[in-house]
């Protein structure tokens, strides 16, 4: 690796802590950022001469203060500019400010700055867009491409989300107990928001497909802030077993490969081993939420050499006990794949049919509910459901697997026929 | 003398490479291992999960208290190890040296010898 790739990698990980300082120094994102961008440059002309300093971030903090200093005072033209020298030379400084910057001091700036993004007044899309673009650093021309809107178009989205944010007004001082906990459960939805727009995005070569790979790095940073947490051991064990499959949900063509057809062996061990070493540390806490129900969930498929092995009595009672924690009719439909491989497509289209009225916008329910009425030998019926899935798939390949299923259907329609 | 091994760096970058850097830098360490393994001098190679995996037992007044962690004040971590027979602390240097050169970034390396050394019967 070059140099610069290194420093690279190293300013994308300093990000967030330095950024979430310089955020609640000078108060103003924007600042924050042009600030931290300055530092950056800095480092890029020194770092490679004098080696990284000893506390990059510290470093980057530093500079990063004094540059957007310079730019305020700049800005209401009372001040001159500080001598470069000044700002140049901060061997000891740097060293002075990592001593008085301690792990909770981290943990609260970059707890507010992930905050900030998923602030509740912006729709999931803008909350995504700016985490990734505040949090993780990525320029808008990636962003934009992997949501397929244009460049400008994406602009104007990060800047209303951030006037937003700023109207809104930004909690500064150190939070609570509670609100750090409610804080922490909107930035965990934030990050897995993030995941599955990756994932959902999926295969190699798409854009989209780098954001979980991000969301991945942001439930480290969150657990490694915040290391007893069951739910974010749950919510990184739950990312990481989904991408563990990612060799495998997809065949030469880019179409999707289902759960129980996909080639195990291309299921990455290294991912699936983390994440169940941290849902084995997650359960000791006796504080199970959903997040850490979901990853057992998934950690059952991996656990299961071959798919007919998968443990669907276990999945049932799991998805049950999440639909009492976290009742929702996307849990409930989920739990009617269990109820069809344990009793039946029957007894599982009659829970789906009582889901009609709430999720008769969601894909998935149109595409669960066309199969279930396919093994029925329901082909009309069918036939319209995954019409109506394909309606509202979000990828040509969900588009293209209900297609499959449509064929299947009129070619295993005659023989069915009375 | 046993000498371990003890590789030190920043988690959240090592666990930040991509497919392509990960792969450039295990087929580096591989070929600085190579003259020891085909020597006969290489014990256990490891490379360990995140800190956010580990857990830790601390001995308590009574119980031993058991904590997730470590935690996450620290600059660098324990990500590795090697157990190799080394004849001298030079040689063990040198070897580290040339880790280091393998892997990209920063990074420590802390070489400790071994009082004892007992392999186990572990199938791997």
């Amino acid at each position: 690796m070059t140099d610069l790739a290194w420093i690279d990698i190293a300013f994308t990980n300093a990000r967030p802590q330095v950024l979430g300082a310089l955020l609640r120094y000078f108060r103003n994102l924007d600042i924050a950022e042009e600030a931290f961008q300055e530092a950056c440059l800095r480092a890029l002309k020194t770092w490679p001469d004098k080696g990284p300093p000893r506390d990059p971030v510290a470093w980057l903090i530093f500079v990063g203060r004094n540059s957007g200093i310079d730019a305020v005072r700049k800005q209401s033209k009372t001040q001159g500019l500080p001598d470069e020298e000044v700002i140049s030379d901060t061997g000891d400084a740097e060293s002075d400010l990592a001593e008085r910057l301690d792990g909770s001091n981290y943990r609260d700036d970059i707890l507010r700055l992930l905050f900030i993004c998923c602030h509740p007044d912006l729709p999931a899309t803008q909350q995504i867009a700016l985490a990734l673009r505040v949090v993780s650093g990525l320029s808008v021309t990636q962003i934009a491409r992997a949501f397929l809107v244009s460049e400008s178009a994406m602009e104007q989205r990060i800047t209303r989300a951030k006037a937003r944010v700023a109207a809104a007004g930004v909690p500064f001082e150190t939070p609570g107990a509670v609100e750090r906990t409610e804080r922490m459960a909107l930035v965990s939805a934030m990050i897995y928001l993030i995941y599955n727009e990756g994932y959902s995005a999926g295969g190699p070569g798409r854009e989209a497909s780098a954001f979980a790979d991000e969301a991945i790095r942001l439930g480290r940073l969150l657990l490694r802030l915040f290391p007893a947490e069951p739910e974010i051991m749950g919510l990184l064990a739950l990312m990481l077993l989904q991408q563990s499959r990612n060799m495998a949900r997809f065949d030469a063509d880019g179409q999707i490969i289902l759960l129980e057809d996909q080639d195990r062996s291309l299921w990455c061990r290294t991912l699936i081993d983390e994440a169940l070493a941290l849902l084995d540390k997650a359960i000791r806490h006796r504080r199970p939420g959903p997040y850490q129900l979901q990853a057992a969930i998934a950690a059952l498929h991996s656990r299961a050499k071959r798919a007919q092995d998968t443990d669907w009595s276990e999945i049932d009672l799991l998805y049950q006990t999440l639909e009492r924690l976290h009742p929702s009719p996307v849990v409930t439909l989920n739990r009617a794949v269990a109820v069809a491989k344990l009793k039946g497509p029957e007894e599982a289209l009659a829970l789906v049919e009582s889901l009609a009225d709430k999720l008769d916008g969601y894909f998935y329910f149109h595409g669960l509910r066309g199969g279930l009425l396919a093994q029925l030998g329901r082909s009309h019926e069918a036939h319209i459901a995954f019409d109506r899935a394909i309606a509202l798939a979000h990828s040509p390949a969900e588009a293209a697997h209900i297609r499959h299923q449509l064929d299947r259907l009129s070619v295993t329609a005659p023989a069915i026929a009375k | 003398m046993l000498y371990a091994i003890l590789c030190y760096n920043d988690e959240d970058t090592v666990f930040s490479w991509s497919k392509e850097e990960e792969q450039a830098t295990m087929d580096r360490l591989i070929a600085v291992q190579a003259p020891l393994r085909e020597a006969g001098k290489l014990g256990p190679v490891a490379r360990l999960m995140p800190t956010t995996a580990a857990t830790t037992l601390r001995k308590g007044k009574n119980e031993p208290l058991v904590i997730d962690g470590p935690f996450a004040e620290t600059k660098e971590q324990l990500l590795g190890f090697y157990v190799i027979d080394f004849e001298t602390l030079d040689e063990a240097i040198e070897f580290s040296k040339k880790l280091a050169i393998a892997n990209p970034g920063a990074g420590s390396y802390e070489i400790r010898p071994l009082h004892a050394f007992r392999p186990g019967t572990m199938a791997t």
